[in-house]
């Protein structure tokens, strides 16, 4: 399908709801012409098997990503500070999503 | 019964000419969408076919002039344009007659009131491509209006009366065509003017009378399960 139109159209950033309650997860990406095709064509390839109670498409250029050149001064410095990580209680029983 | 029958065939056969498309869509998205549809109308046709009686033998064992679905639904694919254009007009008269039949409580009933949440979904996909193509480039507008043009001589037999469905079809002709005039203005196209009943109009698949292409369709659609009878994997 390369060099169809696929290729002339915008791609797309599908994130889907599963249930009421948790967030919108990112599911995969799409090309279609405009925004009401995009949620139509995310319907198709990503709630077939009645994953989601709700849709978003967001045009991927207008996501801003972290470059992997930037992974150390970004992501390393957390690594060495257990005392950010909420391991000194426990966790109530019943409590769910956390 | 007359009326599984008919109506078996209608989502039966479009959904085998949908099916057509896979490996052929213009995009992956689209292939999707359209084995989509293609699948709602097989499950459709499966209970349906089932209330007339084996489903296997009326789908794979019964000769072209037994088949009741009505003539637009075998028109073959064409161009993109030709399957959103039948479609559309499908759709369009699915999603009213099923509204209909659920709420009339007969033995369709449940089926319709299931199936009409499909068919307006691609009722919605079938009016979004319209408007798209027609109010696209001057290419997919011309294509939309001859499909639709080219088309337009089947859809009389839309609204003929089946035996064994209390719906009344003066309102859903109605109905039908000002759904399809709104669509079709906003996407600038008109609504053909060509006839749509009479000597000069298509349409007796009710009957059994089919057009040509649908013995080949036939032929392709039943081949395997008449070479290998009862075959299962």
């Amino acid at each position: 399908m390369s060099g169809g139109p696929s290729g002339a159209w915008p791609l797309w950033e599908v994130f889907v709801r599963s249930r009421r309650g948790l967030s919108h997860t990112h599911a995969g990406s799409l090309h279609a012409p405009d925004a009401e095709m995009a949620l139509r064509n995310a319907r198709d390839l990503y709630t077939r098997r009645s994953e989601g109670v709700s849709i978003w498409v967001v045009p991927s250029t207008a996501v801003t990503a972290s470059s992997p050149d930037e992974k150390d001064p970004f992501f390393e410095p957390s690594a060495d500070k257990p005392y950010r990580h909420p391991t000194f209680y426990e966790i109530p029983e019943g409590v769910q999503h956390l | 019964m007359t009326a599984a029958l008919a109506l078996g065939d209608d989502a039966l056969v479009l959904s085998h000419r949908l099916g057509e498309w896979a490996g052929h869509a213009p995009v992956l998205e689209e292939e999707v969408a359209l084995a989509n549809i293609a699948l709602d109308l097989l499950g459709q046709a499966r209970v349906l076919l089932s209330l007339a009686g084996d489903e296997d033998e009326l789908a794979y064992l019964r000769e072209e002039r037994a088949f009741r679905n009505v003539q637009l639904v075998e028109q073959p694919n064409g161009d993109f344009a030709h399957t959103i254009a039948r479609q559309l007009y499908f759709s369009t008269y699915q999603e009213l007659l099923y509204e209909r039949l659920a709420r009339g409580g007969g033995p369709f009933a449940p089926l319709a009131a299931k199936a009409v949440k499909e068919v307006a979904y691609h009722r919605d996909h079938a009016e979004h491509w319209t408007l798209r193509l027609g109010d696209g480039t001057a290419e997919s507008h011309e294509r939309m209006r001859v499909a639709l043009e080219s088309l337009w001589r089947f859809t009389g037999e839309l609204f003929e009366p089946v035996e064994g469905c209390e719906v009344e079809w003066d309102t859903l002709h109605t109905a039908w065509l000002a759904r399809l005039t709104s669509v079709l203005e906003r996407a600038t196209l008109a609504v053909p003017e060509g006839p749509r009943r009479g000597a000069w109009a298509a349409g007796a698949g009710r009957q059994g009378v089919h057009t040509e292409s649908f013995g080949r369709m036939l032929a392709e659609m039943q081949h395997l399960h008449r070479s290998h009878p009862g075959a299962t994997w």
